[in-house]
């Protein structure tokens, strides 16, 4: 793994589900290119994709902040959007205000935040509602 | 979502065979499938999956292929027949990701290689 610190931006268009999971599968490729374990390529991709997917189903436009370090990968996303009116009731697996056409993808069940989560070495969460929301991830890189 | 571990070699092309289905994307079908999930919600197979999973879904959508990718899915086979469109398995190309399609349904292709994985055959009619 390098040991130079790297840095990049993705930009996510809201409602765009044509290109949901575009930026999370790019985020994978340079990882795996970046020579990060396997193991924490995955938890990364899979809480971006998570990520990723809300900001399509629910803002108007996001950005997510890749940066990989030798000790850990982190995540910021920020989006501009209607923001979360409450984060307890939306950390809750099953909770969602998703629309029958983002469940038809196969999302929207409300296990995004609980599955960032869980992917996290640290997670913190802050929403303004009727503005947007900032989530941001850390992912340890194995010893 | 439901899902096997694979305790016997079963590849995808055993899977093919068992299952009648048609291969609209892969070269390498001699891939050893490790574990078999079947689900629609692609959030549970976020979730629930492991690496090298196959995937039985009758969701058919690019965040399919794209879920298959984000979690090292071995392969996805779409059920009850269902042709994903072009765009979808130029995706799946690129992205290297075995796609099959097969006649039956979620819960008889479940059965079937259910069956096979565990030597508890399911019986046909």
């Amino acid at each position: 793994m390098a040991t130079q610190l790297f840095e990049t931006v993705y930009h996510v268009k809201g409602s765009d589900f044509a290109n949901a999971g575009r930026a999370s599968t790019s985020i994978k490729d340079t990882l795996k290119r970046l020579g990060v374990p396997a193991t924490v390529v995955r938890r990364v991709a899979i809480a971006s994709y998570e990520a990723e997917m809300n900001v399509v189903m629910y803002a108007i436009r996001g950005k997510i902040l890749l940066t990989v370090s030798p000790s850990d990968v982190t995540l910021e996303i920020k989006d501009e959007g209607p923001g979360i009116e409450n984060i307890d009731l939306a950390m809750q697996e099953g909770y969602s205000t998703a629309t029958q056409e983002m469940r038809e993808m196969g999302f929207g069940a409300g296990m995004g935040l609980p599955n960032i989560r869980k992917n996290a070495d640290e997670f913190d969460i802050t929403s303004e509602f009727g503005s947007g929301t900032r989530l941001f991830i850390r992912v340890k890189q194995a010893a | 979502m439901a899902t096997l571990t694979n305790n016997k070699t079963v590849t995808l092309s055993d899977i093919r065979d068992l299952l009648g289905a048609e291969v609209l994307c892969g070269i390498d079908l001699s891939v050893r499938v490790e574990r078999v999930g079947a689900a629609d919600l692609m959030s549970d197979v976020l979730t629930l999956s492991t690496p090298g999973m196959l995937l039985l879904t009758g969701l058919v959508s690019a965040q399919v292929i794209r879920t298959a990718v984000v979690a090292d899915l071995c392969g996805v086979v779409f059920v009850r027949g269902k042709r994903p469109a072009d765009s979808i398995l130029s995706l799946a190309q690129e992205a290297k990701i075995p796609v099959l399609r097969t006649p039956l349904t979620m819960f008889e292709a479940a059965g079937k290689v259910y069956g096979a994985l565990t030597g508890n055959s399911a019986t046909d009619n």
